[in-house]
């Protein structure tokens, strides 16, 4: 049983703002994955809710004329995943989304509401942030657009204001087009879970897939808020796949950038580690999946390898 | 055997998979009022004083009682029979609602209201004003000069029970076997080493949550309906709690959604009943939350164990000690059984050519109380040995079955304490079966020499496992069969079904011993301890044994009753049986059986010649065959058992309602056995253990019904995955105050986390199980985490001595080793 004052089913986004506008303490809600954990642990009591979760517009992505990416706040992450759009320019973000918590969670928690909760560790985020995506916020003075980067302000903190509604993202053509990445969700266990870190990588090959041309690199929970390394992105631009360097330069650039903070969950020296390691995974996954030779791709060096790579292998 | 052996599909299956089931919850009156418990927000103090205006005011709220308002009673919440001798009483050391506050989280308030929400907010508003003292969180902090007692009254030291064991002799000491081994094989050839192994505070995660609802019925009754695993001593409990005699309470136990030793203690069951009572009898129910379950519940201890071995160079196993430091948290609950247990099985595992010795200290401290846990203790009495065997491999370099197979318990081990026997020895057998099952020795050569960041290893792990509580505690069950008109039965067991199948073997063993078919007989599942004969309950791994006992003599009363019965409807003129609808039928059993036996007097037919098959009364194929004639069921056929049940309810000349009850106090105790033996790929830069292949080979005598058994043991192999890998409830050490009391934060494995577990037994016919059967329920749970421990050691070098072996530890011991 939850504590719920009121429950307002919005019709369309101007009716949610003016419901927002009428009652300072209402709350949006849409998947509710969030909202109703809050009420549950008792954080919040007493609540009015406007629902977003029926505004069909709100769903939506598609691309607009100039090739940029729109999608919907009340997108679920399952709707992202399986998205033919998202699979052809941003499937990247669409592995990230699968990663989000177990199945039902994916078909009902939206990525409005995984953004504008504020937590460093949402696994739209990081890889949002890479995009250098836009969110768009409608409210009674219109509609506005905020870089993902200025988007938060703090841990659980957003410049999102009370009587606005998160409407859509937007990656711009650029960012996407020619690009492929990865993003490695590092948690405890392998489902039902928050990352411990979450790390994205993205390249753009040159045409012969040889260099990379340009880089992307952003973490979740490497920080208060979601952050990107534009010293290590720039740090490996120009460089040969083949380069084993290439891994080095992202990962310690990227230490430097990073500001994880210890607590019971994981230490500080722990995320580091992962950060350290989990970029130079994703740098050559991104590397490998953007269709560049494996056999010309440096692997990755680690102490003991340098001559011999082999392992153990299977016992039949 | 016809039924005993067979995977008979879960009696309670459709029900259960359906959703018809009813658990406690499910069968609530309409119109009941909710309660919700107020906890400390302190871990160590006295509550001075409640401010309830504010939370008074709140619409919907019933009542709210403190601390203040309870009875003065102290009592007991362990979940063992009571013990008439005072010695062996278990501790009485809370009360319905606490004023001396002794954890974070412990009880001192509750609130009744009309709905869960008005409850909740006016939890919100109690005011308490506390005297704080300093919490004492760990065992160290507890035995601490100048600590505060947490129980004055019972135990000025925090200790709540010391205890010594030894092997090779009372006077056996560790010290003293390191002189006379110097002496006798030179110092250079002998190997001492001493180390630390640790295991974490676990919480069940049982999927139903404890909860309860408790009403007082017209005759005074206080009746309380409630998820537990031992009814009859929640009935107990319950009456020293609230200061009221025993007759005045009745439990109530439906279908449960789990528990594993969580609900093997009387939890708020008291605090129920007196909330109704202070409500006027109103039905009022009490659900725990995740969270309150966690940390307000029962945990399994977290022990600390000192291990020494002494050794030749060789390999030889001389001598071992173990000094187990168990933190019991705030509340005695189960006291020092389960460390003692710790300790018993430590010393029984290996055979130490001159002894073992055990020091065993359970420690109140102000933390979550834990309490029985599947296993009780022995989990972490097995991280000990295994983490030691292993590491006595690593240094004389024998491989590790092996060293087990020569320096493990023998066949025909009698433990000197307990006089327990291992009476059918399936161990080796079990390490032979897990050995070529996961290739060890193979595997052991090619995961050699790994120089990668990712590496393979394989390890083991054995174990052995009381199944019953004999001789330290009382064993008794007792089981009722009821005869239908129509040859069925109700099967009424005191023992209960909490989700493990009991339900389902008990309705084997009962088709087993009376030839009545498993679809004829209808095992009552619920537990009322107004007409459910007296059992103790689902705890140990006790049930399938010792009530199984109590079914199997029940069994048998009943087939001698309906034997007698049949003979005397062969032999008399029943009610002028001619008149009746069965004249022809009976008529013609007593023919065939006259000519068959070649009898010449209707007096001369008795019931040793009769039997039960596949409900009918047939004449005994084994008197047959002593007599040289041999025939098929169909020929020895006499009657339907409805005939006899349906006359001997109705008969105008005999009318008997043939019912059987017995109890059986149950003497006989026997070791099972066990091991795991694990293979896994270590990912060292990131700290990831993959299970790459799994399997737990148990000794638990014959399996009653196989595909349970086997569910049964992925159940227990999980649990000891989570063990090894990622459970552990993290206690703020400054406030006493839990960090991880949520299932986000307390890492079970998922299935995503969970490999295909394999399963293997090895059946021998134990002489003391009613059907050559012995513990099974709780040893799965026991040996995969030192298993991959080992596995852990084998493909990095690397010895973690702490579970759960979590990235962050593995990543920081790969960093001391430098492999990363």
């Amino acid at each position: 049983m939850f504590d719920i004052k009121s429950f307002y089913e919005a019709t369309s986004v101007a009716d949610a703002i003016r419901a927002l506008k009428a009652d300072e303490d209402a709350e949006l809600i849409s998947g509710g994955t969030d909202v109703l954990i809050r009420l549950r642990e008792g954080k919040k009591a007493d609540l009015s809710l406007v629902s977003i979760h029926n505004i069909a517009e709100l769903k939506k992505i598609e691309k607009d004329a100039c090739g940029n990416i729109i999608i919907g706040a009340g997108a679920s992450f399952s709707d992202i995943t399986n998205n033919e759009i998202i699979k052809e320019g941003a499937n990247v973000l669409g592995e990230a989304a699968d990663t989000v918590g177990g199945p039902q969670i994916r078909n009902v928690g939206t990525i409005g509401g995984n953004i504008c909760n504020g937590a460093t560790s949402a696994d739209t985020a990081s890889t949002l942030l890479s995009f250098d995506a836009a969110v768009v916020l409608e409210g009674p003075e219109g509609v506005r657009e905020v870089a993902v980067r200025e988007f938060y302000c703090g841990p659980g903190k957003t410049v999102r204001r009370h009587d606005e509604v998160c409407t859509s993202f937007k990656i711009k053509n650029e960012e996407w087009e020619g690009f492929e990445g990865h993003y490695i969700k590092y948690g405890k266990r392998n489902a039902m879970e928050i990352a411990t870190l979450g790390c994205v990588v993205r390249v753009k090959l040159s045409a012969d897939k040889k260099y990379i041309e340009d880089a992307r690199l952003a973490f979740g929970v490497a920080g208060p808020t979601p952050l990107r390394c534009l010293k290590a992105e720039a740090a490996v631009k120009g460089m040969s796949v083949s380069d084993a360097d290439i891994y080095e330069k992202l990962a310690t650039t990227a230490l430097t950038e990073v500001n994880p903070r210890s607590s019971w969950r994981a230490s500080k020296e722990f995320r580091l580690q992962l950060i350290s390691e989990l970029s130079k995974r994703a740098l050559r996954e991104a590397i490998l999946k953007s269709g560049a030779d494996e056999d010309k791709v440096a692997p990755l060096p680690y102490k003991g390898e340098e001559n011999d790579t082999e392992s153990a292998g299977e016992v039949r | 055997m016809n039924t005993v052996g067979k995977d008979l599909i879960r009696v309670d299956a459709y029900g259960k998979v359906t959703g018809e089931a009813h658990y406690t919850a499910d069968l609530e009156p309409k119109g009941i009022l909710h309660a919700k418990v107020l906890h400390s927000e302190i871990a160590n103090g006295v509550v001075k004083n409640f401010d309830l205006t504010e939370a008074l005011k709140v619409p919907g709220v019933v009542k709210i009682v403190t601390c203040f308002d309870v009875p003065d009673c102290q009592f007991p919440t362990a979940g063992h029979p009571w013990s008439v001798e005072k010695a062996h009483q278990d501790i009485c050391d809370r009360k319905i609602l606490n004023k001396r506050v002794r954890f974070y989280g412990d009880d001192i308030a509750a609130v009744v209201a009309e709905d869960e929400v008005a409850a909740a907010r006016a939890l919100k508003l109690i005011k308490v004003e506390y005297e704080e003292y300093e919490p004492i969180v760990t065992v160290e902090k507890a035995l601490s000069e100048g600590a505060t007692p947490l129980h004055e009254d019972l135990r000025k030291d925090n200790i709540i029970v010391k205890s010594h064991m030894t092997m090779g002799g009372p006077d056996f000491s560790f010290e003293k076997a390191v002189d006379e081994a110097s002496e006798k094989y030179g110092k250079d050839n002998i190997e001492v080493i001493d180390r630390v192994y640790n295991t974490p505070r676990i919480s069940h995660c049982h999927l139903e949550l404890p909860v309860s609802w408790a009403y007082v019925d017209t005759n005074g009754k206080i009746t309380i309906t409630s998820s537990t695993q031992i009814p009859h001593i929640v009935k107990s409990c319950t009456a020293m709690a609230l200061g009221v005699p025993v007759g005045k309470i009745r439990i109530i136990k439906p279908y449960i959604g789990g528990g594993f030793g969580n609900k093997q203690d009387v939890l708020y069951e008291p605090l129920n009943a007196f909330l109704s009572m202070q409500v006027g009898g109103r039905p009022v129910r009490l659900e725990i939350s995740r969270e309150e379950t966690i940390s307000c519940t029962r945990t399994r201890h977290a022990i600390e164990g000192r291990c020494r071995a002494l050794f030749t160079k060789d390999g030889k196993l001389l001598a071992r000690k173990l000094e187990a430091y168990a933190n019991n948290g705030a509340y005695a609950s189960h006291g020092h059984a389960i460390c003692a247990n710790c300790g018993t099985v430590f010393k029984d595992l290996y055979a130490d050519e001159m002894g073992a010795e055990v020091d065993c200290a359970t420690v109140y401290t102000s933390s979550p109380t834990a309490g029985a846990m599947r296993a009780y203790g022995i989990p972490q009495s097995i991280w000990f040995t295994e983490c030691l065997a292993d590491d006595i491999c690593n240094i004389t370099g024998e491989d590790p079955c092996d060293f087990r197979v020569r320096s493990c318990m023998q066949e025909g081990f009698v433990d000197p304490g307990t006089k327990i026997p291992f009476l059918t020895y399936g161990l080796k057998k079990c390490i032979e079966e897990g050995r070529k099952y996961i290739k060890w020795d193979e595997k052991r050569a090619a995961y050699k020499n790994q120089k990668g960041h990712i590496r393979r290893g394989v390890g083991m792990a054995i174990f052995c496992y009381k199944t019953g509580v004999h001789p330290i505690s009382l064993e008794t069950a007792s089981c009722r069969m009821v005869l239908n008109q129509d040859g069925s039965m109700q099967l009424v067991m005191g023992a209960t079904e909490i989700g493990q199948g009991a339900d389902t073997v008990f309705t084997q063993m009962a088709a087993e011993t009376t030839g009545i078919s498993c679809d004829k007989i209808y095992i009552v599942s619920t537990q009322d301890t107004d007409v459910t004969p007296f059992d103790t309950g689902a705890y140990a791994s006790r049930q399938t044994y010792v009530s199984g006992k109590a079914c199997k003599k029940c069994g048998e009363l009943l087939r001698e009753r309906i034997l007698e019965y049949a003979a005397y409807m062969l032999v008399n003129e029943i009610s002028d049986i001619s008149k009746t609808v069965y004249a022809e039928t009976v008529k013609a059993a007593k023919d065939m059986m006259k000519s068959a036996l070649g009898i010449a007097e209707d007096s001369d037919i008795k019931p040793e010649m009769l039997d039960i098959e596949n409900n009918a009364i047939v004449m005994r194929e084994s008197y047959l065959k002593e007599r040289g004639s041999e025939k098929g069921f169909e020929e020895r056929k006499l009657f339907e058992l409805s005939v006899l049940a349906d006359t001997a309810f109705y008969s105008l000349d005999r009318s008997q309602h043939i019912t059987a009850e017995v109890t059986n106090h149950c003497k006989e105790n026997t070791f099972a056995s066990g091991c795991c033996f694990a293979d896994i790929e270590v990912d060292m830069p990131l700290g990831k253990v993959t299970v790459k292949d799994v399997v737990n080979v148990h000794d638990s005598g014959i399996l009653i019904n196989p595909k349970l058994a086997e569910a049964q043991v992925h159940g227990g192999m999980s649990m000891s995955l989570g063990f090894g890998l990622s459970e552990e409830l993290l206690i703020d050490e400054k406030t006493g105050k839990p960090y991880n009391n949520n299932l986000l934060d307390y890492k079970i494995p998922t299935a995503m986390d969970t490999p295909d577990l394999k399963v293997r037994f090895v059946q021998l016919d134990d002489p003391s199980g009613p059907y050559g059967n012995k513990a099974l329920g709780e040893p799965p749970a026991i040996p995969v985490a030192p298993a991959i421990r080992n596995a852990i050691l084998n493909a990095t070098g690397v010895a973690m001595n702490e579970a759960p072996m979590t990235s962050e530890r593995l990543i920081k011991a790969f960093k001391e080793a430098e492999l990363i």
